[in-house]
Parts: structure tokens; sequence; C-alpha cells
């Protein structure tokens, strides 16, 4: 089903003996705003069907939009965020095309005035290197509805009999981020792709816009690929594959673009100008539909809505608010915390650098909050089938237990257990510590009463200890321990049982 | 209150409550001499009388809601009887023209495509008219989505002119026009995208005013072109029109074109130049708008108005604005661009009328067959040449040209409004056509509008006020008055101050129905 | 003369989904062809006029991100012309998925 005839026949290496591959990455990103762009139904994902929806996104007659300041807003942020340019006077534009997952029969978009435009991204590589992505321009726009094919064999589109549409999701405030040609990257441009892709998801989540989860669809990339011989100057005819859901995706698929261009042009073919879905499981792209007919939009200023005329002030006060970049906010926590750069892959590829810099915010050591995520959470997020973010225990709440054993309250053995009452809803850790009754037992006479108790009860063993040989201790010990349910701490216990046979 | 209410004041007739204006109903509504239910029902009876049947009466109305009227008129009667009506117009009927969705009746903006779509919202303009006490009759005939200049665009059939029911009554409001030009509505709202109030107004002998772009909120309105599109009153005097135009109008949140200014105080200019002094006002006649293609009876009575204007004291002068030339061919790109992209909304898959659903025809091909079912020959011209003009290949030499005119014509009412407070011109080149005479010439048609669309295009305030009867065919004729934009209060004042110096010999108010006997 | 022709009268029609008949492509065909004529006088105007999109004096008018009630689906679905599992239900639809 999947093997397919034109399965790339060359790997990336020999395709660049012969060709400079040119790459550009459409990114679209769905804004996490409470409401839509243009009327205020919920933005959420996975509500029952047509249960977010007004005369505005379903496009009823006489219905206007009305824009969403702060999906304004998240657009300058993005700007910012990649060095962009923030437009004096911007617009919306019409875009008009019949598809029925589109209330309206035209997009709202932005056209020849983008909000941002002229930026970059400098995206680290894996070798530690940076490689600059120049960004062309970012833009607004609405999402459309999504439709259900009913019939035919797998709920495809082809032989279906009728479809079912939902709007919900029709009119989701979309972030459009467009590439300017990416030249130059010869056979890394598989691992640009990704990297370029993966810098922008840490740069979008840092600054808390959007959800960017590529398998939700709330980040999508489309992956423009072509070939340029070697000894010409003029690029080569491009496609464009999408259905790219994941980081992994995004360098598979431009790979394989690149092998099966050179296959193409190598056997005297010459490159159809389509589209080209990607497939997951086969790594392979397939044809879509062809561009041979340029898709005229009719683009026209939006009458319904008036300009944008974003002040100096008011984008100074998004730039003053942005946050640092995710990398090198990372360089930073490593030189402060003082981590390996494999402890800091593990942090990172655990999802756990916030958490764990949340706690150190709430007060806990770096190595002690690190140690806890890492370790005995990360099994009991595993154990529970659940990410780390989503552990029912908050960065305070580790803290807290953190600063518990530091001051001998507790144990490491009895903050674990503390820590499992708190994942259990027991409440804050105190109240754990308190409802279990899980404090060491600190009380000095309670504990001499104990060690006393206990020698009583081994007289030779207590003999054994008068007479020098401090090592009969730890069977004493063991049985103040045992008494105390665990709750004493050891080494005080060893010293009482000491003083108590000297 | 009650000791105003005078024994037998409520014995007016029908025939007399329905060739009342809206302020003195209004007045006998709040001082208790009548009831709100008393003149709904005169107004419906008037409807019962003439507007029918569709083939030959007048035909203003598309849907009429007697028990929702009635309904309103008790809720009405009950505030002012508590003493606390919610406007000065609290009680008085209304029409509206169909292309304002409202929750309780249909909206079809006279097209097969929308037939029985029943909104599940009001326009903003209604919810305040409802708010307001107003009593809403029914919804109006119009030219198909408002894209004509004579009603026989409707899908349901012409409406017909009061004054002569063999011709038109206007378009594309000319079913708010004739409601109110017979009676059968002392008010009413319009849209005015090229002049579909006032063009209406002038052949009918009403009062209909477009305000200044922005003031009037869309939100509810069928867009057919937005960026030109406006909501206004239609009705039989200039206080009336005033009235009813605050009521309707100021900002609204669910339409961002609408602008944050005050709302210009037209009532109190209407009743200013009521007192019929213009002295101080400069009035610019734009030479433009005369000589060739203008019926000489409308230039007599127009030039007749002229006159009049100066013996108020106004200072007439002559003012040219060459770009408005460009208006006409401008519009007919402008509005058909919009419009082709407002209108592909209706495509049959989610509410309205869908053809060819046979388990054979893709959603594709549905949409295709429906709109070809669903829209008139108009509708389906102009879509065409908006679809041509925001084409690739013509876009810079049709579209953008056209916006480029528009410039011109801002410039030019810039330069006039620097020497004039406002602006005149007839209304429409000529009275009142026969219906049938240009159905099958659609650039003839588009003459109807000359005049009315420079405003449109600048966004300006312009209203139509009759000024009498042409000579050579007895039709009302329609004085144009164009003002600067949130200055919509000097062509009120203006037009009161005429309007009462013009009185009411300018021919019976609401005339006989002259052709209705013969032709039924 | 505008030069449009039936065939280009006929790529309209494809264009905006009307199922036009040939009858009705011979009348527009010329009514078209002439509407154009007329209004490309507007061609004359010199490209150094800047062009006037909108007549609205005002910029950034924005709405605050806060929810406001949805319609309500039973209503929404009851103007549909078929409705099937609380979804519009429309014929196949060809094309690419999307
Ligand atoms: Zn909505």
């Amino acid at each position: 089903m999947t093997a397919t005839i034109d399965a790339a026949p060359y790997t990336v290496e020999e395709v660049c003996e012969r060709f400079d591959p040119v790459m550009g990455l459409e990114v679209h990103v769905e804004l996490n705003t409470a409401t839509k762009m243009f009327c205020g139904c919920a933005n959420a994902f996975g509500a029952e069907p047509n249960t977010n929806i007004c005369p505005v996104c379903l496009g009823l007659p006489g219905s206007l939009p009305r824009l969403n300041g702060t999906a304004v807003e998240s657009a300058i942020k993005i700007g910012l965020a990649l060095n962009c340019q923030v437009r004096e006077r911007s617009g919306f534009a019409r875009k008009n095309y019949f598809y029925p997952d589109m209330p309206k029969n035209f997009q709202i978009s932005q056209y020849e005035d983008p909000i941002v435009f002229d930026g970059y991204l400098d995206v680290p590589l894996d070798d530690g290197t940076t490689w600059r992505v120049e960004i062309e321009r970012a833009h607004m726009e609405e999402d459309t509805g999504k439709s259900l094919h009913i019939g035919g064999a797998t709920g495809r589109i082809h032989g279906a009999d009728h479809s079912l549409l939902d709007y919900n999701r029709a009119g989701v405030p979309l972030i459009e981020i467009v590439t300017k040609p990416i030249v130059g990257a010869g056979v890394r441009a598989p691992e640009v792709a990704r990297a370029y892709v993966t810098a922008l998801r840490d740069v979008l989540r840092g600054l808390g816009v959007s959800d960017v989860r590529m398998d939700q669809g709330s980040m999508r990339c489309d992956a423009n690929v072509s070939l340029k011989p070697k000894d010409t100057e003029a690029f080569g005819t491009r496609t464009e594959t999408k259905n790219v859901n994941s980081l992994r995706s995004v360098e598979r698929a431009v790979r394989y673009e690149m092998g099966r261009h050179a296959g193409v042009l190598l056997s005297g073919g010459t490159v159809t100008q389509e589209t080209r879905h990607f497939d997951e499981q086969s790594g392979t792209t397939s044809a879509g539909r062809p561009k041979e007919t340029f898709a005229d939009y009719r683009f026209f200023p939006e009458p319904d809505l008036p300009p944008l005329e974003p002040s100096r002030d008011w984008v100074e006060t998004l730039r003053a608010g942005l946050p640092e970049r995710p990398w090198e906010r990372r360089a930073r926590i490593q030189t402060d915390w003082g981590l390996s750069d494999e402890e800091l892959r593990d942090l990172v590829n655990a999802d756990a650098l916030d958490l764990v810099a949340d706690t150190v915010d709430a007060g806990a050591p770096p190595e002690a909050a690190r140690s806890w995520w890492v370790s005995y959470l990360a099994q009991q997020a595993n154990t529970a089938g659940v990410t780390l973010p989503e552990l029912a225990i908050t960065p305070a709440q580790v803290a807290r237990v953190v600063a518990l054993v530091a001051d001998g309250t507790l144990t490491n053995k009895l903050a674990r257990q503390v820590v499992d009452g708190v994942l259990a809803g027991e409440g804050e850790p105190d109240e754990v510590v308190t409802g279990r009754g899980l404090a060491v037992v600190s009380d000095e006479s309670a504990l001499t009463a104990a060690v006393d108790e206990a020698l009583a009860a081994q007289p030779d063993i207590a003999e054994k200890i008068r007479a020098g040989k401090t090592k009969a201790a730890g069977a004493i010990v063991g049985a103040v321990m045992k008494a105390t349910r665990g709750q004493a701490d050891a080494a005080r216990v060893q010293e009482l049982v000491l003083e108590r046979c000297r | 209150m009650s000791d105003t209410q005078r024994s037998g004041a409520g014995a007016a007739s029908g025939s007399e409550l329905i060739s009342l204006d809206a302020a003195e109903l209004a007045r006998r509504i709040h001082a208790r001499e009548v009831s709100s239910v008393d003149v709904t029902r005169a107004h419906l009876e008037r409807i019962e009388a003439v507007d029918g049947p569709a083939e030959s009466g007048v035909h203003a109305f598309l849907h009429l809601d007697a028990e929702g009227a009635l309904a309103a008129a008790e809720a009405a009667d009950r505030a002012i009887a508590d003493g606390a009506p919610a406007s000065p117009l609290a009680g008085v009927p209304v029409a509206l023209k169909d292309n304002l969705t409202t929750t309780d009746m249909p909206t079809t903006a006279a097209s097969r495509i929308l037939e029985g779509w029943r909104p599940p919202y009001d326009a903003t303009v209604v919810a305040r008219l409802r708010a307001a006490g107003l009593v809403p009759l029914g919804k109006t005939n119009l030219d198909e989505f408002a894209m004509g200049s004579s009603t026989e665009n409707s899908a349901f059939g012409p409406s017909r002119n009061p004054w002569d029911l063999t011709r038109i009554p206007g378009g594309s409001g000319g079913g708010s026009s004739s409601a109110v030009a017979a009676g059968e509505s002392p008010l009413a709202l319009g849209s005015d995208t090229g002049g579909s109030i006032r063009q209406p107004g002038a052949v009918t002998g009403t009062v209909g005013v477009k305000p200044t772009y922005g003031t009037v909120s869309r939100y509810g309105l069928i867009a057919f072109s937005s960026s030109l599109d406006q909501i206004g009153p239609c009705a039989r005097s200039v206080l009336d029109a005033a009235l009813l135009h605050e009521v309707i109008g100021g900002q609204d949140a669910n339409d961002q074109t609408s602008v944050s200014a005050p709302l210009p105080p037209v009532v109190e200019a209407a009743q200013a130049g009521a007192r019929g002094d213009l002295s101080g006002v400069r009035i610019g006649i734009v030479t433009e708008f005369s000589g060739e293609g203008y019926q000489p009876g409308v230039l007599g009575a127009f030039t007749d108005a002229v006159r009049t204007l100066g013996e108020l004291g106004a200072e007439v002068v002559e003012v040219s604005c060459p770009s408005f030339t460009y208006a006409l061919p401008a519009y007919y790109l402008i509005a058909p661009s919009e419009a082709s992209s407002n209108l592909a909304r209706f495509d049959a898959m989610r509410y309205g009328l869908r053809v060819g659903d046979d388990g054979e025809h893709a959603a594709d091909e549905v949409m295709s067959l429906t709109r070809e079912a669903g829209f008139g020959a108009e509708v389906k011209r102009r879509i065409m040449i908006g679809t041509h003009a925001l084409s690739a290949g013509s876009y810079d030499a049709l579209y953008g040209k056209a916006q480029k005119a528009r410039t011109l014509i801002v410039r030019d009412f810039t330069a006039a409004f620097e020497t004039c407070d406002v602006l005149i011109s007839p209304t429409t080149p000529t009275t009142a056509f026969p219906i049938g005479e240009r159905a099958d010439d659609p650039l003839a048609m588009y003459l109807a509008d000359l005049c009315t669309i420079p405003s449109n295009l600048a966004g300006n305030a312009a209203l139509s006020v009759p000024c009498g009867l042409s000579a050579d065919d007895g039709l009302p004729v329609g004085l144009q008055i164009m003002a600067p934009a949130l200055a919509d209060d000097r062509a009120y004042r203006v037009a009161a101050a005429y309007e009462v110096a013009r009185g009411p010999g300018a021919g019976p108010r609401i005339p006989e129905l002259r052709a209705l006997e013969t032709t039924r | 003369m505008s030069d449009i022709t039936r065939d280009d009268v006929a790529h309209l029609a494809r264009l905006a989904r009307l199922a036009v008949s040939d009858a009705e492509l011979d009348m527009f065909s010329g009514q078209i062809d002439a509407i154009v004529d007329t209004v490309s006088r507007v061609g004359e105007i010199p490209d150094d006029v800047p062009p006037t999109a909108q007549v609205v004096p005002q910029t950034n008018v924005l709405r605050p991100d806060t929810e406001e009630p949805c319609l309500r689906r039973d209503v929404a679905l009851a103007e549909a012309p078929a409705a099937e599992e609380g979804r519009f239900r429309v014929p196949r639809i060809l094309g690419e998925e999307l």
C-alpha cells in the first residue's frame, strides 16, 4: 500500500553532489486565545461538534467580524521574538475560494501588508552551531472548520458518499509564519528544517501564545522544497509537502523530497509543481492536487475591518515583556545550576526544565529540585501514564517538601510518602505530614525512653556496647526505628544509644 | 398624564391615522388620545386594502407579522400607561427592509436562495427599534440582495409606485418607499449602497436618508457592498426621518466599522431648520448633475427648489466636482467586486436553498446548481463582473483603478465642502419609469443612481427630500442634499427648512392609488 | 470593447459557482462585455493616485478576548438543509484532503 514506485532513490549526500536544495517553510500556529479571531466563541480543542459557533464564525448573512485584540498582541509578540519589523499600517484582506469547511467561502487573512515582516531566527543545530533562518513575514488569519467523510473505505475523502461538517475550529486564530528561501544548507537542509521548526516551537511556547502541539494540529508545517543544479542560478520547480505532523517528520519529508526530486531530474524528467502529502508510516510523500492552473484567490481589502496602526508605545511595551529566548535561557540555567550537557538534555527531553526552574524559584536548591523531578516524580508519572507537567503536584509543593527535608522534619523516605500524599490529593505537604503523622520523632525524652526500653529488652547487647563493641549498637537502633515506625532520625538514635551505654 | 387625554380624540378614523406623520402619531399615542394598537390596526388594514395582490397591488411587503405587531403595540401601550414610554417614537409602526435580520420573521433579501430563512439573531437596528418600543409591521420588498433601482429584481415580483401602479417605486428599497408613500407605514428602514434609500424616496415623494458611513451599525444587514452599505430611515417628513435616525444610530461593538464619534444632532437640526431660516448657509449646486439625460420636469422642479432655498436666506453657488463622472463606473466595479465575495457564502451547505443533492452530485456541483437556481440574472451578472474585476489579470485596471477613482471623488467632496456647507442636486435624473422599461438594459437602469453614488463612495451624509411634481408627468421629484461626513445635521437643517417653505402644495402626501382600481 | 468573450464568461461562472445555461451565457456575455467596457473608463485615472478601499476614519478597533454566548447547536442546525450527528451534512467533497 505505502510502497511506492517513487521511493527516494538518492541520499542527501548524493543529491548535494549535483544540486543545492532550496527550502521554504510555512508554519501555521493556532493561538491559544480564550476566544476566536473574529467572534466571542470559545477557542477550545475537542469540544462537542458545532457547540462553539455563532452567526459570525458560521458566516451567517448579516454577521460581521470583530477582531480579537489579544490575537493582534500575540501576532506582534511573535514578530518581535522573530526579530521582525512591525508594520506601521496593516490590514486584512479576503482570500476568496469555495470550500465547504469555510463558512463564508472566503478566508479573512492578510495579503500585501502583513502585521510583521522581515525578521530572522538563529536556530541552534545539533553540533552547537547556529543557522540563521530569514523570516519573510508572519500574518494573521482564521482557521477553517473540520470535515468528516462518511462512507467509502477509511473515512478518507475519496470514495466517501457524503461529509459532515463541524465548525468549532472555524475562526480559530492562526498565525502563518513564512521563511525566505533557505539556501546553502546543503546536506544539512533536512536538519535545518527540523531545527527551525523546533526552535520556532520553543520560542512560541516561551511566549505562551500557543499550545504548539503538532499532534493536535495547533502547529502545522508545510515544507517547500526545490533543487537548483549547482551550475545554475534559477531555482528549480518546487513542491509543497503538507501533513507534516511532527518535528521528525519535517526532517524526513525534506530528505525524501530532495531525493525524489533528484531522481526525477537525473532521469531526465521534470518536477511537477504540486502539493504533496507526507505519510508518517512510510516516510514518503504522494502527489496531491497538481497546481497546473494558478489559483487566483482574488484578494481584496477586507471592508469590514478598519486598519491596524500599532503605536510605538504599544509595540515597545510588548517588546519589553518578551521572555528570554528558550535556548538562551537553557544556556543560562546550565551555567547557574552547573549541569552537564547530558543532564540538561535529560531535563529538556523529560519536559522538566520549566518544572525544575519553577521549583528553584520557589526556594529549592537546583540539585534537589532536579533530582526530585527526574527520578521519583518521573517514576510516578510513568506509572500513572501521564507527562511530568500533568502530574498533580506543583513546583511550589515540591519545593516545600525539599525544605522539610532540609530542616530535618522529614527523612528522604518520609518525604516520598508526603509526595505520594500530595499526588493522592491529600492536600499541601504540611497537611499530609500532619494527616499521616509522618514527622520525624524529634522529642528527645520520648526517643531516650525508646532507647532505654530497647536496651532493657536486649541486656546482652547492651552489655556488649558497654564493653566497647559499638558496632552492636546497630541492633538497638534497628529496634528503636521499628518502635517509632521509621519516623526517628537514625543518626540521632545511634548517638543516644552510645550515650546511654557510656 | 390621563387628564390630558381628551374624550373623543381617540375616535380618529383609520384613514386619518395612516396619513399622520410619525411625530404626530407619537404625540397622540403618548398623550393616550389614541392607542398604539389602534394605530397599528389602522396600518394593517391599509396594508390589507392596498398591498395585494402581488400581481397588481403596491406589493410593498414580502412578509407581514400582524400578530407580532399587535403584541408589540400592546406592550408599548402598557409602557405608556405606566408613564414609561421606551422612546419618543414608542408605539409607532415601522416597516423593515427584508435584508435586515429578524428573529421573529423570515429574512430573504428577496432571493430564492434564502426563501424561508429564519435568522437566529436580530440586526442591531432591529434590536434598537424593539428596545425603543417601535412596532415592526413586516418585511419590505427589495431588488434581490439590494441590487437594482426598481425592485424588479425581486424574486417575489416588483413593488409598485403608489403614484402610478404601472411604475417602479425605485430601488433597491422600493418596498420601504412605497409602503411609506402609500400610508401602509409611517416609517421604514432601508439600506443605501448606491442610492437605494434616496432614489426610491425621490420617485415616491418621500424622505430618504443615507447617514454618514459608520454611524448606523450594519450588523444584521445582509451585505451587498460592505464598504458602501449604510442603513437609514424612510419617512414622510424630515423630522420623522430624524427621529428614526436617532433611534437606530450610534456606535455598536458588533460592527467594528461603526464610528465612535457621537451621532450628529439630527432631530435638533430638523427642528431648527423648520423655523425656516437658512441665512448664512452656503449651498453648492453640483454642476455635473444636469444636462443631457435629465428629464426637463425634474430640472424644472430642481430649479424651483434652488429659488426657494435662496428665498430662505441661503447663498446658492455652483461648484464643479469633475471626478463625479467616474463615480458610476467606479461603483459598478467596487460594488460587484465586494458582492462577489459577500454572496459566496450562499452555497447550500449551512442554510438556505439546496438544489441537486441527489447522491450523485458532489458538494461543488450542488453549490453551482443551487446558486444557479437561487440567484436572479442581475445578481449573477454582478457576481461575474466582480469576479472578473478582482481577477489577477484585471485587478489593477479595474478594481484597483476604481479605488483610485474613489480617492478623487473624496477629494472633490473635500474641496467642495471647503466652500459650501451642503451640496445639492436632483436625487435622480428622471421620475419613476414604467415597470419593464429598463428591465433588459442594465446600463440604462444603472443611470438611475448617477447622482446618489458619489456619497456612498465618499461615505458622507446625503438625503432626498420631495421637491414637488414634475411638470411633464406629474410624478414626484427628489432634491438631494449632501453634507460632509458626520455633519448629517446640516442636511437635515436645510431639508427641514425647504420642506416648510415648499409647503404641502407639492401634491397629496398619500396619493390616490390611481391605477389600483383599473388593474384589479 | 473590453473583449470579454463567451468563454471568459463561462470561466467566470465556473469560478463563481454558477451553473449557467447556454442561453444565459449568450445573454450575459454581451451584457457583461458592454458593462465592463463602460466601467473601464476608470482606466483613465493616473496610476499615482492612491487607492481608497474604505472610508472608516478609525484604526485599531479591537475586541476584548472574553468569551460570549454561542448559538445553540439545535438552533444552528435547524436551518441546515441536512444535518447528522450534530453536524452539517453536505454532499461528498471532491478535492484534496486538507
Ligand atoms: Zn463564533
